[in-house]
């Protein structure tokens, strides 16, 4: 179920002791989507990882913007192509079996 | 306990400056990161010594003291222990201020505890965590355990944790348990567990997906002339007609006998049972006789 809990941009750039506009890049970049209720912006809390993991790409790897969309766009290449690897996986264990049955 | 070269981890001299180093880790950081390795071991255990020698060589008192003391890290135990005495400063006390490392302490090598003590975490901004770390885990099941729903409880950082396992659920397949990862820092929430399923197989079939394959043995006779054969399957013991005429190899589906669909009670994958026939071997000479004129007769 998703977790739409609301979290305040202010509150967690300063948890995290980054600039506001970092938040913002992110999502002009489509990175983060925020929503705005009376002046204060807000992302929910199913996103709390992805911008979480963005901060870490943009502070402790110097990774810029560019950078960590691309890198977005093959993380979600490679967790499909993880999934079908496991899947194809259990799939060939009955060929497998079937090879170990015939020696 | 071995030596850690953490100058060799970093792949830089013992000269190197405090920009080389931060250089060398943000080179090797990006391409180990766990956030660019999903579910890579081996790149996470990597990032971890990353970090290990990162925290030692970027702080220079920490750097000093493994420079002086590296490979004699005994003798720094007990340099200490004597400026530990009365009148003695604590090094401890300098190093991370009390702050929550990135990484639970369990991520720094004996060898690192040796040498600076228990505490990671050094100056910056990264000190002031949000959200915990998530911990991942494997669950190893049997196939037939797998196949019904199952209870367990699992011990995850000395909390017991009652968890639930729908039937059906895949080899390699994670769940999320939220909250049960690390603690969080500054009165964050706590990251999450994941539990990555490792299913191994006990049972005499196989299994894809949601369906189930095996195979049984069937006499001549019975494929000749048609008859009934039991098989055991993951509910029980199942008459299967065999009709007349059935070659070596048919293929039958058993429809809904197969594995249960994870989260949807009551539906299941097919059962696909393949006939071997045997042939008989030490034949009698009456029985000779008669294959033998079976054959005459073709």
């Amino acid at each position: 179920m998703e977790n739409n809990e609301l979290i305040p941009v202010y509150h967690f750039c300063v948890t995290h002791k980054i600039e506001l506009s970092f938040i913002e890049s992110l999502q002009q970049y489509g990175l983060v989507e925020t929503t705005t209720i009376e002046d204060q912006s807000y992302f929910t809390e199913s996103q709390l990882s992805a911008v979480e993991k963005f901060v870490r790409l943009y502070y402790d790897l110097d990774i810029n913007l560019e950078g960590i969309e691309a890198i977005g766009y093959l993380l979600e290449k490679l967790k499909d192509i993880q999934a079908r690897n496991i899947e194809l996986q259990n799939r060939l264990g009955i060929y497998e079996n079937k090879k170990e049955d015939l020696q | 306990m071995a030596f850690i070269d953490y100058y060799e981890i970093l792949g830089i001299n013992k000269n190197a400056s405090a920009d080389d180093i931060k250089k060398a880790y943000r080179k090797l950081a990006r391409k180990h990161h766990p956030d660019l390795n999903p579910n890579d071991k081996e790149a996470n255990k990597k990032f971890q010594q990353l970090n290990e020698a990162n925290e030692v060589l970027s702080d220079p008192e920490k750097r000093k003291k493994y420079d002086q003391y590296g490979k004699d890290w005994e003798h720094a135990d007990q340099y200490e222990k004597a400026r530990q005495q009365p009148g003695g400063g604590n090094y401890r006390s300098s190093a991370g201020g009390g702050q929550e490392s990135d990484f639970g302490d369990d991520d720094f090598s004996s060898f690192f505890h040796s040498m600076f003590g228990g505490q990671g975490g050094s100056g910056g901004r990264r000190q002031s965590k949000y959200r915990g770390q998530d911990y991942n885990a494997e669950l190893k099941l049997n196939l037939t355990d797998a196949y019904t729903t199952q209870q367990q409880t699992l011990t995850v950082n000395g909390k017991n944790v009652r968890i639930t396992i729908p039937a059906g659920v895949e080899n390699g397949q994670v769940i999320k348990l939220k909250g049960y990862g690390a603690p969080g820092g500054n009165g964050g929430p706590a990251g999450d567990l994941f539990i990555t399923f490792v299913i191994n197989n006990d049972a005499k079939m196989k299994r894809a997906g949601n369906d189930l394959f095996m195979d049984t043995d069937i006499d001549l006779y019975a494929a000749v002339l048609g008859g009934e054969t039991t098989i055991e399957t993951m509910s029980g013991k199942l008459k299967l007609k065999v009709t007349p005429g059935t070659q070596n190899g048919t293929q039958v589906r058993l429809k809904g006998k197969g594995f249960p669909l994870y989260k949807k009670e009551g539906e299941f994958g097919d059962l696909f049972v393949v006939f071997n026939v045997k042939l008989p071997v030490n034949l009698t000479d009456k029985q000779k006789e008669l294959f033998t004129q079976l054959a005459a007769l073709k």
